[in-house]
């Protein structure tokens, strides 16, 4: 069976957020729970259902992944990007994957 | 420019606190993500693949220095340090919280700014020629028009759910800079034979996954009945639009079904009917919104015929700028500055906080306050005394704004593609970086000559490929990207949908072909003054397909 991850964006800023094997929202795919086995995915489907109904994030997806020596790679450009940020450097002058300029 | 009146200010003021209200009990649990999402996005704000994202509207694409202040600010506090402007001459910030988008909305305000119909089934932001105002062949301004539309159009009541999303754009000129034939509704400014202002009427155009040429339904509107025969337009498509299905919703599929004549004798009736009503524009308040757009006062600078040749002598770079970017003003003294968003290997419309300030500078100091966004994801001072294009240009290059490629090979349109939207298949901006880079030499873009690559990552077109000279589509293929290529497409007075070439192109192969289809044209061409566009048209697609495929192979 293909290796999966629950993703979705947290409601309050958007940011791309996967499930970890605690039951929180880590803002890395490396952090992410991996369900190898069908009741696993099951697991993670709930589990992504109440948090939307919860409102805590939107937009709530398991999506396919593979493990390449230890990392995790979606199967999916679409979410290789989510999972990495844009594939460019944002604009000229800009450094970085920082984040907000702004406070926290 | 427009200014806003005390019911203008009430009203969005009220719809910053009544989205703030909305966004607070979202945040609370207390709305659900399927009550809030058709909120958010009256008010501009999208889901995207990492984070929110606020569409900001630029009516008309234009701005002063005090809004574009504002943009830069808005940028810098609440984003990370830069914006995104747009093929509908909007801007869009990439990364905003949800939690700060009332603050945003709130701050907009103060400058008279906004987001209201940047999303939805509802008329959106009118578009219209970025020269306004100041082009040496333009009939008259078209913003004023576009002005009154967009006051009668801002939450209209009958046309706030229509089948589809519904474009509209202005021109005032011949030179069709515009687009209108690609949009719902295009109204082409002239005067008739008696000297009366009115509109040639366009009707269905659109690009997407079902590009169509809008035809044309009226041969002169005058301009009084602008509203009556526009809402006569709307309601027809209003009753009789698809929306059974959101891919065929558009007025586009309606004219292409009904056929042209039929839907223009439907308006027509619909028109009788409205003609003489309250629609009906008084001559008086006409020339009330177009005192908002009178231009500046532009007293003689002749001295700047002599200092602009004497600095085009000692400097080359200067020289090629204006020869690229600065085009004929009405006032022989003055000139329009197009400044480029595409520098060489660069995100095609994207603008740092600095970069933005640095253009409000420029345009209070030198361009009367006057800054536009084009639509081909420039920004624009459209009044700029010859006498002034050498300071201005050494501030441009100070804030790395100088690129002189404006209309050249590397003067591309590109959507954000896979690298931010939610929608797309396939990435854009890479791809102009790389052809970009390709073609970046001044030499090789100057030989070239003038080419108008555009990019979408997707079947929505938002970057326009099927008017691109040479048109890149791209798709996901097995779980990878593909680029089609289409050629012979273009966005001006002489519209045509691109025709596709052949089979696509792999990421690291695209640039090379686009280079093999630039070596084409460059060999074929009858001399240097023949463009592309010319010279595709005059032979065709062979010479292009047989390059990029060899002749004996199958193209497609």
């Amino acid at each position: 069976m293909v290796s999966k991850v629950l993703t979705a964006n947290r409601l309050s800023d958007g940011i791309s957020v996967w499930l970890d094997a605690a039951g929180n929202w880590a803002e890395s795919l490396q952090d992410a729970f991996v369900a190898r086995h069908a009741e696993a995915v099951t697991a993670l489907e709930a589990t992504g259902k109440q948090a939307f109904e919860d409102n805590k994030v939107v937009d709530v997806n398991v999506v396919d992944v593979e493990e390449i020596n230890g990392t995790l790679r979606p199967l999916r450009m679409r979410e290789r990007i989510r999972a990495e940020g844009p594939s460019i450097p944002y604009a000229a002058g800009y450094n970085g994957l920082a984040g907000p300029k702004h406070a926290a | 420019m427009y200014r806003y009146d005390e019911f203008d200010h009430a009203f969005v003021s009220s719809r910053v606190e009544q989205f703030r209200d909305q966004v607070g009990r979202r945040l609370s649990g207390e709305l659900a993500e399927d009550a809030f999402k058709p909120l958010r996005l009256m008010n501009g704000v999208y889901l995207q693949l990492h984070a929110y994202m606020l569409r900001v509207a630029i009516p008309y694409g234009t701005l002063s220095s005090r809004q574009m202040r504002m943009l830069a600010h808005i940028a810098r506090k609440y984003d990370r340090g830069y914006g995104h402007f747009t093929t509908r001459q909007n801007i869009q910030y990439n990364w905003p919280r949800l939690s700060d988008t009332p603050d945003i909305l709130q701050e907009l305000a103060t400058v008279e700014m906004h987001a209201l119909q940047t999303s939805g089934n509802c008329i959106r932001n009118v578009t219209a020629d970025h020269f306004a105002g100041a082009a040496a062949d333009e009939v008259a301004d078209p913003r004023p028009y576009a002005e009154i539309l967009r006051q009668w159009s801002s939450v209209h009541p009958e046309f706030s759910f229509l089948p589809r999303k519904f474009k509209i754009a202005v021109t005032g000129a011949e030179r069709d800079r515009a687009a209108i034939q690609v949009h719902d509704i295009g109204l082409h400014l002239k005067k008739d034979e008696n000297g009366r202002i009115g509109f040639a009427v366009y009707v269905g155009g659109g690009q997407g996954r079902t590009p169509m040429i809008a035809k044309k339904i009226r041969d002169f509107l005058p301009e009084e009945d602008l509203l009556s025969y526009t809402t006569a337009i709307m309601r027809v498509y209003n009753l009789h639009g698809r929306r059974d299905n959101k891919y065929k919703a558009r007025i586009k599929i309606l004219v292409h079904e009904t056929g042209a004549e039929e839907l223009a004798g439907q308006v027509e009736v619909e028109f009788a009917a409205l003609k003489d009503t309250e629609l009906k524009l008084p001559e008086t308040d006409i020339q009330a919104i177009a005192t908002y757009f009178m231009p500046p006062a532009l007293g003689n600078r002749a001295e700047g015929w002599e200092s602009l040749a004497r600095w085009k002598k000692t400097d080359a770079d200067f020289a090629r700028w204006v020869q690229q970017n600065v085009q004929p003003h009405k006032h022989p003294d003055y000139g329009m500055v197009t400044i480029s968003l595409k520098p060489i290997g660069g995100i095609p419309g994207d603008a740092t906080d600095a970069q933005m300030d640095a253009v409000a500078d420029i345009a209070e100091e030198y361009a009367f306050d006057e800054i536009r966004v084009s639509h081909e994801q420039n920004l624009i001072l459209p009044h700029v005394a010859l006498a002034d294009l050498e300071p201005v240009y050494r501030a441009l290059v100070a804030a790395g704004l100088a690129t002189a490629n404006a209309g050249l090979i590397t003067d591309i349109i590109a959507c954000p593609g896979l690298d931010y939207c939610a929608l797309a298949n396939a990435r854009s901006i890479p791809v102009a970086q790389e052809i970009s880079n390709r073609f970046g030499s001044p030499e090789r873009q100057a030989e070239i000559g003038e080419l108008k690559i555009k990019i979408s990552g997707c079947i929505n077109a938002c970057g326009h490929h099927h008017v691109g000279h040479i048109g890149l589509l791209g798709v996901e293929k097995k779980g990878a990207e593909l680029y089609q290529i289409t050629l012979g497409g273009s966005g001006d007075e002489n519209t045509s949908i691109g025709e596709i070439i052949g089979r696509g192109f792999e990421p690291e192969k695209v640039t090379d072909a686009v280079e093999t289809i630039v070596d084409t044209y460059l060999g074929l061409r009858r001399d240097k003054d023949e463009t592309f566009l010319e010279a595709y048209r005059r032979v065709g697609p062979q010479p292009f397909k047989d390059a990029l495929y060899g002749s004996a192979q199958e193209a497609a």
